[in-house]
């Protein structure tokens, strides 16, 4: 006979809520122990309030509140939108380390969060990003060599934000938030929302706004004030936090006391808290609150729990803020594996649909990396351009100066 | 409509009004402009007759209104933000330079940005700190705004008018202290509407010819420089009177052609005086028409101090003695 089961003795493994909650008392003696820190993570990361439909292990478990009609179609789509996503992005850290990229900002781990939501979206609806939702630039057709230009300093956005309805990426963080919160009070000055519970226009003419911003992007005013502004003007825009844990090196608890989601019941409007990890989820929920903004029930708050998996940039070295065995821990949690679990499992997808999905994304690679090299420098008069969209004399004196100045220099020596 | 006198807060009602019947898109948004009129009573009457869709309370917080104006001019709308006084358009600072300025240039001109930001300025009021500051030379230093003050009623419609037209940012300076004063307002006259781009009213204008003293300033500090003009010819001298009207970009030309017929220049504002219009004026100046100058340019200006407590503002602004004083020592170099 097997006596009682035998503790594990490594200090990593989660422990208990309680221990967690003991975290506020960690603080006043030094640093949390390693263990409290997981211990923490399982605290939000495990409540009862996550709703989840794909767990890590593949088993897909329906949702009443947040009906979705799971097919083949559905399933094999987003999977490969994560895996090509996971493909560009890589290549993304690849090119910096090359020299051909400044920085690059990587998304690895967000993919189901990004994908879910982007997916969610209606061809009218508009989205406002933060500067990581390379996920979802591609769920609204912007290619990813248009996402390049911004780190390898040749551009600011390579996309058309108008025609895409892709804002460009606002690097401030949280300015984007009341951006977008403008433009869906924009959106109910022009009666755009509401129509008639199934009529066509309800399909056709209604819009929502979604703003993507991260956990740390919650401490900004800007955040508060779009929220604030959302609900006095009942705007019809979902504020989708993806809460990757870390803002560069400050987890989460430097933000909020309590889960961020909970935070919107302060503004009087819907929370929801959803496995970020989890594809399917992250698309129900977020179609449900782009729709209740669609009817004129917004605004409406998604905590996408998730995690950076990468750095928070090219230039961040994580190993100096946390530990190895939490990166660990969620790499169990990874959400392309549970789809590619699930579809193998329920024989919806065979080795070789996985293969041909891996061939097609080491191409968008291939094409992502030749055309990164092949960007020029733009030429000396994108300095001026379209600082103003009217004349503007004293700009034409700087541009006519700084011509002349170069033509100088290809008079004594053939050019720069 | 016949030319009328009014008051130059009222002449600003009578642009938002006309801009607001004209284009269903022009929107006015901040703190008490519905319900109340504005502090000032600038918007006076305009949610009553336009409705709290298109004249709105917002709550209150600065970022919050220059934010959520800018995705409105993505939408389509014009909207013209009223920043309460001067020294309360910090809170939306960075929207302001981070994303307004920047996003026409960012996007490559896929979005313009089609929006004013009203904000009265200047002291001479007797109030308390944070609402007498002239703040206007931090705009002046960023690529993507356009920067203007009115002095007067019929320019006070006029540039509104002409800034609501501009598909740019327009960071719109009113003299509060010279809201309740009076001047004529020929609506008529409206040269926005001539199809200039940039319209005739953002440039530098004479206000009075001189041959002795070429005297810069604009917004509240212009009925000063009249009356100095006015005291200095009993004394034989003879001013020229420049208003500078926009202050981003300059409109230097006049200012450099009058300085090169007088040899001498005074330049006016209550902004401190350092790192200030008034310091990059003299530079520019120095820099064209170094040659004409017969002694250098002297500036008149705020001290480099907070604004200091009202019973002291006296001595702070730039009043007829300080520069009057001035003309002495250009004219004694």
């Amino acid at each position: 006979m097997a006596g009682p089961p035998v503790q594990p003795s490594d200090p990593y493994l989660p422990t208990t809520a309680g221990e967690a909650a003991a975290r506020g008392a960690a603080g006043l003696r030094g640093r949390p122990t390693p263990s409290e820190v997981i211990a923490g993570l399982r605290a939000t990361s495990h409540g009862e309030d996550l709703i989840q439909l794909l767990s890590p292990e593949g088993t897909l478990t329906p949702n009443d509140d947040f009906p979705i009609e799971v097919t083949v179609d559905l399933l094999r789509g987003l999977y490969r939108d994560m895996v090509l996503v996971r493909r560009f992005d890589r290549e993304g850290n690849a090119l910096q380390r090359q020299g051909q990229l400044s920085i690059w900002v990587p998304l690895l781990g967000q993919e189901a969060a990004q994908i879910g939501a982007g997916r969610a979206m209606r061809p009218a609806d508009m989205a406002f990003p933060s500067y990581r939702e390379h996920g979802v630039a591609w769920c609204r057709g912007v290619d990813p060599t248009q996402l390049l230009g911004i780190f390898r300093g040749t551009d600011q956005c390579g996309w058309d934000p108008k025609a895409t309805r892709f804002n460009s990426y606002t690097i401030v963080i949280g300015n984007q938030v009341l951006n977008a919160t403008g433009y869906a009070m924009g959106q109910r000055f022009d009666g755009v929302i509401g129509s008639a519970p199934g009529s066509e226009d309800a399909v056709t003419s209604d819009e929502a706004t979604i703003a993507f911003f991260g956990d740390g992007a919650t401490s900004q005013g800007d955040v508060h004030e779009g929220m604030v502004f959302a609900a006095a003007f009942d705007a019809p825009i979902v504020f989708y936090c993806q809460n990757n844990q870390w803002a560069i090196s400050e987890p989460v608890a430097k933000q909020s006391r309590v889960p961020l989601w909970e935070r919107s019941t302060g503004y009087g409007f819907p929370g929801v808290r959803v496995d970020g990890n989890d594809v399917l989820a992250c698309l129900a929920v977020t179609r449900w609150a782009l729709e209740e903004c669609r009817s004129g029930n917004g605004p409406v708050m998604i905590e996408a729990f998730t995690y950076r998996m990468d750095a928070h940039t090219t230039s961040d070295d994580p190993t100096r803020y946390r530990m190895a065995a939490e990166e660990e821990h969620w790499k169990l949690l990874d959400p392309i594996q549970r789809v590619k679990v699930h579809l193998s499992r329920q024989g919806l997808a065979d080795q070789d649909f996985f293969e041909q999905v891996a061939g097609e994304a080491d191409e968008l690679a291939a094409r992502f990396r030749a055309h990164c090299i092949g960007m020029p420098k733009p030429p000396p008069e994108r300095i001026f351009a379209n600082v103003y969209t009217e004349p503007h004399h004293q700009l034409e004196q700087q541009l006519a100066g700084h011509l002349e100045y170069l033509a100088g220099f290809a008079e004594q020596d053939g050019g720069r | 409509m016949a030319p009328i006198t009014t008051t130059l807060a009222k002449a600003l009602n009578t642009g938002l009004r006309s801009a607001m019947e004209d284009d269903p898109k022009v929107i006015v948004m901040g703190e008490d402009v519905g319900r109340l009129g504005g502090v000032f009573r600038v918007t006076d009457g305009l949610q009553k007759d336009f409705g709290d869709n298109r004249v709105l309370d917002t709550p209150l917080a600065e970022s919050g209104i220059i934010g959520t104006a800018v995705g409105l001019a993505m939408r389509g709308y014009r909207p013209v933000t009223e920043i309460q006084f001067d020294g309360f358009v910090f809170p939306g600072f960075d929207q302001i330079i981070s994303q307004v300025a920047k996003i026409t240039y960012r996007t490559q001109g896929a979005w313009s940005m089609p929006m004013v930001i009203r904000i009265p300025f200047g002291g001479g009021i007797g109030a308390v700190e944070h609402h007498a500051e002239s703040p206007e030379s931090f705009f002046c230093h960023i690529g993507g705004l356009r920067v203007v003050a009115c002095s007067n009623p019929q320019d006070a419609y006029d540039m509104l008018r002409a800034a609501i037209a501009c598909e740019d940012p327009v960071v719109f300076f009113e003299p509060k202290r010279r809201y309740w004063e009076k001047g004529t307002l020929d609506p008529e006259l409206n040269s926005a509407a001539s199809g200039e781009r940039p319209p005739r009213c953002f440039s530098s204008v004479l206000r009075r010819p001189g041959t002795d003293v070429t005297v810069v300033s604009y917004g509240p500090s212009m009925p000063v420089l009249m009356a100095a003009a006015d005291a200095a010819a009993i004394e034989g001298r003879s001013l020229e009177i420049i208003d500078l009207r926009t202050l981003s970009p300059l409109d230097l030309d006049p200012v450099v052609e009058s300085v090169r017929r007088t040899g001498r220049m005074v330049v006016v504002s209550e902004a401190p005086l350092e790192s200030s219009i008034t310091s990059n004026i003299a530079a520019r100046v120095t820099e064209e028409a170094f040659y004409s100058l017969a002694a250098p340019v002297v500036r008149v200006a705020g001290f480099d101090t907070p604004y200091p407590p009202s019973r002291l503002e006296d001595e702070y602004l730039p009043d007829l003695d300080k520069v009057l004083d001035a003309v002495d020592r250009v004219m004694a170099w």
